[in-house]
């Protein structure tokens, strides 16, 4: 599949890309509004899955027969791949993870043990996921570190104001998401990098959410970190990405000891790889990891002009109907409607979100309801949980309006 | 008053009427609708059951021999559904309730419908109502 051809596809031939979107539940057609937790896979992803078991199937870096030469071909082109896609300096800034949450323990251990001691401080916000929060809190009780929040305001806005007071001398990082999970809005980014280099702490940029909607190119935005996993665009789960600068890389200590991490042992002194191996103990993802080659393709396709204005419309579409319901409590509310990507996190008055999943279900709509992996942010809305719908440029606008068809189908049965 | 077998009978015969899942949930929600109020002061750590997703809450009094449950949750679902067992266990003797099974559960295929975690949730409901029985059994 080639870029060019996608200018003349409509969303039906994107699905068509995707055989799990295809499937019934319940006997209805399936409504996939949860690609926040993960995407669906395109057959390109499912083929090279399958080329790269049934193929160059051997460990990488080590042996020198033919698979092996192969295997490492196939790993070590996908970090070039990922390297444009981000636009990283170098190669050697592209450490493979098992996705973002790994991203951010590693370099919560590393640049942890190597940069952070007794009365430091961390600032992370008030909207992050737990994987953006508790490796965090891990790090400050091991050290006897600080961890300090940034607050959000009523609309889900960060409160920069407030984040440009918070530094001291002993501010140390910075951890902070492009896009919430729960919220959906973008977060000005390259100007929180600014406050963070202005003050000379480096900051790690959470891109779980981000890398779909927004893509990074790391050397504009200038953050320090990188963080995002594979299969939420579009690659095979147990794949992910840390992007750091080799400044602070090559610094820190390793986080796993290990398999092709080292350079020599002995009993007297173990010495490590150079980057990126020095980040990449014991056997890697090697038959997932270059899915994120094609993976890499899509996204770049589902970025295309058309694309991105019809995936618009389905967003304005539901934030319109969603706001103007006044049984409705919307989380995230935007300011400008590009401010926010097609996700919705919201409360319905006096039905339950479980209660609104289970229904909506049924009538084959996947939602997601409960707390999102982020109860700091439940606690600042006093809500016990949100419904949350999260839509991919392969939702359709018809799906859309079956979804709030059924949305006032399900509080007529409850409220 | 039903007994035991006959209450299980009937919410077998209930449930079957209808065919469309989104019918049974209908069912449950009223059930939940219709549960008798429970008390805010009743709302505490020890009554919550651990294990489900909402809230649930379990109570109960013994009275000549029998245990009398109440419930409540958050979800209204969740509550038709805990509805449903207080609906068929209370008003037990402790040993009418620590010797039944629970199959009647399995048949009217409520634990398949639900997801993991509230399938979990029915499991910790029908474990606690089992504990409060064998505890009043000594």
């Amino acid at each position: 599949m080639k870029f060019e051809i996608l200018l003349k596809m409509n969303v039906e031939d994107i699905r068509a890309l995707f055989p799990a979107l295809s499937q019934k539940v319940y006997g209805k057609p399936l409504v996939y509004f949860d690609n926040a937790a993960t995407a669906q896979r395109p057959q390109s992803v499912i083929d090279a899955w399958e080329r790269l078991v049934k193929g160059p199937n051997a460990n990488i870096h080590r042996a020198v027969h033919h698979l092996a030469v192969e295997a490492t071909d196939e790993y070590e082109s996908t970090r070039d791949e990922v390297q444009k896609f981000i636009n990283a300096g170098s190669r050697e800034e592209v450490i493979f993870t098992s996705g973002t949450t790994a991203s951010i323990n590693l370099v919560a251990f590393s640049f942890g043990e190597t940069y952070i001691h007794e009365g430091d401080e961390i600032i992370v916000s008030e909207s992050e996921h737990h994987s953006n929060i508790v490796p965090w809190q891990m790090l400050c009780q091991r050290k006897k570190a600080v961890l300090k929040v940034i607050p959000v305001d009523e609309d889900g806005y960060l409160k920069l104001d407030e984040f440009r007071n918070m530094f001291t001398a002993r501010t140390k990082l910075v951890a902070v998401t492009q896009i919430s999970n729960v919220l959906g809005l973008i977060n000005p980014i390259k100007e929180i990098v600014n406050i963070c280099h202005s003050n000379n702490c480096p900051i790690l940029t959470d891109g779980a959410q981000g890398i779909v909607h927004e893509g990074i190119d790391v050397q504009d935005i200038d953050c320090d970190f990188y963080a995002f996993s594979g299969h939420k665009i579009y690659a095979a789960s147990g794949t992910g990405v840390l992007y750091g600068k080799k400044r602070w890389l090559e610094e820190m200590l390793p986080w796993q000891g290990g398999g092709e991490m080292i350079d020599h042992v002995r009993f007297s002194g173990t010495t490590y790889a150079s980057l990126p191996e020095k980040f990449e103990a014991g056997t890697q993802n090697i038959n997932a990891t270059p899915t994120l080659k094609p993976a890499i393709e899509m996204a770049r396709m589902m970025k295309d002009k058309d694309v991105q204005a019809y995936q618009n419309s389905v967003r304005d579409y539901l934030l319109h109907e969603l706001t103007a319901d006044g049984r409705i409590q919307l989380f995230g509310v935007p300011h400008g409607t590009d401010e926010k990507i097609s996700l919705f996190s919201f409360a319905v008055q006096g039905a339950h979100h479980e209660d609104l999943a289970l229904i909506l279900d049924k009538m084959g709509i996947a939602t997601r309801s409960g707390q999102m992996c982020a109860e700091p942010i439940m606690d600042r809305y006093g809500v016990t949980g949100m419904l949350r719908i999260s839509l991919a440029p392969y939702n359709t606008m018809e799906e859309a309006e079956y979804f709030i068809k059924s949305l006032n189908k399900a509080i007529s049965m409850l409220v | 008053m039903k007994t035991l077998e006959e209450a299980k009978q009937a919410v077998i015969d209930d449930f079957s009427m209808y065919d469309e899942w989104l019918d049974k949930y209908e069912y449950l929600i009223e059930l939940g609708k219709n549960l008798e109020p429970f008390p805010e002061a009743s709302k505490t750590d020890d009554n919550l059951i651990k294990g489900c997703q909402s809230r649930v809450w379990l109570d109960y009094k013994v009275e000549n021999g029998r245990i009398y449950f109440s419930a409540d949750s958050d979800a209204i679902i969740t509550k038709g559904i805990i509805s449903l067992l207080i609906g068929v266990y209370s008003g037990r003797t402790p040993q009418e309730i620590a010797h039944d099974d629970f199959g009647f559960i399995n048949e009217i295929g409520l634990k398949e419908n639900l997801s993991p975690t509230r399938a979990n949730g029915l499991v910790s409901m029908i474990d606690t109502i089992k504990a409060v029985a064998l505890e009043n059994c000594k």
